[in-house]
């Protein structure tokens, strides 16, 4: 609490300020003031140096340092960069946020890296369900055009870029960098092999291309102007700077929340009054996912974990996309857990047998179990179709397929069994829902 | 005459200029068919085929791929309650149930008006606001039973008018400008930044040997 305040915000300034999305407001509030330090006073490996510094982990999902990326960016005439605004990840609606609030933030640090990197052109890829956020940041776009912050000869520095805002169309799947590329290539979202189409070496269009995420590359100002040493002294660890939690579910307060990295645990997000301000009708808490649907589940006796990437993986799961599920002891774990493996049927691409086919079946029992139809066994059957998409269900999970979806299939079926078994044989014994 | 209006058209060919491949404009082209026709006609992937360079089944193959593309009519508004973990967690479920029996179609059909298309979606991330329903992407919430036909009543009376706007997401996505920079000029622009950045390492190294 003492430190609560001195914590800046990095990439929530703007939030709730009158048309934060113009460029009006960005203009008085500092901004293009990095893109123009940037460009005249650094040279490319100085602005990659600070970035570097600052030790920027991925905010997309996989946390992977942002500087390290650039860093293996392969040598070649032609490179691109490519920003991801795909959001998808149920319960993460933070870049939704950042998007239609503050798309300037997102421009001007996507042009900082396009010149740290040296890219030809820079796309910024939106999920198409974000009409408002694509309208805005899209005239977001001709506003810094108009203003000398992107084309030909930036604020006079010599470097030029063009920059693209393209609209997807709906696939969760797009979200991962490599389906995101065949997307934006007109292409279904098919996930490609890595190796050896890792997008540093072998990306859009076969050039060397970088993909970031939104919320990283909202950092980038910050970091610019402040400097990367600056950034990573707040924080602890590898988890430096701030970080916006998306929480959900069955708190008072659910919404999205910009805190200093690792200083804070689950159950001070959950519980104090400026934040989630305490489980909904002062219930206890009965389960929660830590980052997004993708990641293992949490119970109560984990709420004390720092808010750290490496304490979260330590643990067994993950910070993922950011998103913070809370779920009270009134739900009921089946259903919840049934939810999220439709979600991934519905969602895998279906290139790779144990993904395509084990989600199907895994959908299928977790239905039968929900409607009053399993049967005892399923509760093996499950685990062995868990086991078949990711060998051992453990944590960080082993790969059957192109891309971490079908790993990602198990987290919460395998959680809801592990931790509730009861809950499950009650649903079979009883033949359906005790909670209806 | 094409498929594609004139306007459209010509709104087309300003879209192909943005990418070095024209085939990536084929989601945006996607997009403008659906902002004319409301759904993808055989006579507009043929356009779109034509302008992409690529064969009229590659558009259908790629389209079908993607939940906002449709190859089949659907009716004016698109209206998606999400039943996703943060909106089931807060009665999602209850919710479609309750749009299925308010509106007669079940998640998938059309209202015999035309007017709405009811789907049940994935997370739509508007999960601060769950249960949270989508109408031709613009997007409501928190939403109970009563308010959500609320909701369709104003749509059906032409309320929110200004609000929602007609099915295609970028109907107010509009560039005011096309590349300003040729790729080419970039590329030279980008071979003389790396030529003195390698010169900028050789004079580090040689400053550090020199110690």
């Amino acid at each position: 609490m003492e430190q609560a305040n001195q914590v800046p915000k990095i990439v929530t300034s703007r939030i709730g300020l009158e048309e934060s999305w113009g460029i009006k407001t960005y203009l008085a509030t500092g901004g293009y003031t990095a893109l123009r330090k940037a460009l005249t006073t650094m040279t490319p490996e100085q602005v990659a140096d600070e970035v570097s510094k600052s030790n920027l982990l991925g905010r997309g999902g996989a946390g992977f340092e942002v500087g390290r990326k650039w860093s293996m960016l392969k040598p070649a005439p032609v490179r691109y960069l490519v920003v991801n605004g795909d959001e998808s990840e149920p319960a993460t609606f933070k870049d939704h946020m950042l998007i239609e609030n503050d798309p300037h933030q997102i421009v001007e640090g996507t042009l900082i890296s396009a010149y740290a990197v040296g890219a030809a052109r820079a796309f910024i890829f939106v999920r198409g369900e974000f009409a408002l956020g694509l309208e805005r940041l899209q005239a977001a776009v001709n506003e810094a055009y108009a203003h000398g912050a992107i084309g030909r000869n930036i604020f006079g520095s010599g470097f030029s870029v063009d920059l693209v805002v393209h609209p997807g169309a709906g696939a969760y799947i797009c979200g991962e960098e490599t389906a995101l590329l065949e997307s934006l290539e007109g292409k279904r979202g098919f996930p490609r092999i890595k190796p050896p189409y890792f997008p540093a070496v072998i990306g859009l269009y076969g050039e060397p291309t970088i993909v970031n995420n939104v919320e990283s590359m909202s950092n980038i100002p910050w970091i610019v102007n402040n400097g990367g040493a600056s950034f990573a002294a707040l924080g602890v660890g590898r988890s430096t700077g701030t970080r916006i939690f998306a929480l959900a579910g069955h708190v008072n307060r659910p919404g999205n929340y910009e805190v200093e990295m690792a200083k804070l645990t689950f159950r001070d997000l959950v519980e104090r009054p400026e934040y989630g301000g305490g489980m909904r009708l002062g219930r206890q808490v009965k389960a929660f996912i830590p980052g997004g649907v993708s990641a293992p589940w949490f119970g109560p006796d984990q709420l004390d974990i720092p808010l750290s990437q490496d304490d979260v993986a330590k643990a067994g799961s993950m910070l993922g996309s950011g998103s913070i599920v809370m779920m009270d002891d009134h739900t009921c774990m089946v259903r919840a857990a049934w939810r999220i493996a439709k979600f991934f049927w519905r969602e895998s691409c279906g290139q790779c047998t144990p993904c395509r086919e084990g989600s199907g079946w895994i959908e299928k029992m977790m239905r039968r179990i929900e409607q009053g139809a399993g049967r005892e066994a399923d509760l093996d059957l499950l685990m062995d179709a868990c086991d078949n998409i990711s060998p051992g269900v453990a944590w960080p999970p082993q790969q059957t397929t192109i891309c971490v979806l079908g790993p990602s299939i198990p987290s919460s079926v395998a959680s809801a069994i592990r931790m509730f078994r009861d809950e499950f044989l009650v649903h079979i014994k009883e033949g359906g829902c005790p909670y209806e | 005459m094409g498929a594609f209006s004139p306007e459209m058209r010509e709104r087309a060919e300003n879209l192909l200029t943005l990418y070095p491949q024209r085939r990536s404009a084929l989601i945006p082209l996607c997009h403008l068919a659906q902002e004319q026709a409301g759904h993808l006609t055989s006579p507009l992937m043929e356009e779109i085929a034509e302008l992409t360079g690529v064969t009229p089944a590659e558009v259908y193959g790629t389209a079908s791929f993607y939940d906002m593309l449709h190859t089949e009519p659907v009716g004016k508004f698109l209206v998606g309650v999400c039943t996703n973990v943060a909106c089931l967690l807060q009665g999602g479920g209850e919710l479609l149930e309750h749009a299925e029996a308010s509106l007669g179609v079940a998640a998938g059909g059309t209202t015999e008006d035309e007017m709405f298309t009811l789907e049940e979606v994935e997370c739509v991330a508007h999960c601060d606001k769950a249960p949270a329903v989508q109408v031709n992407y613009r997007f409501f919430g928190p939403l109970t039973g009563e308010s959500f036909d609320d909701l369709i009543a104003k749509l059906r009376a032409g309320d929110y008018d200004g609000v929602v706007p007609p099915h295609g997401t970028l109907i107010r996505v509009m560039r005011e400008n096309g590349i300003e920079v040729p790729l080419d000029e970039v590329l030279a622009e980008r071979k003389e930044m790396d030529r003195a950045k390698a010169e900028r390492k050789a004079a580090a190294e040689a400053a550090k040997e020199g110690n």
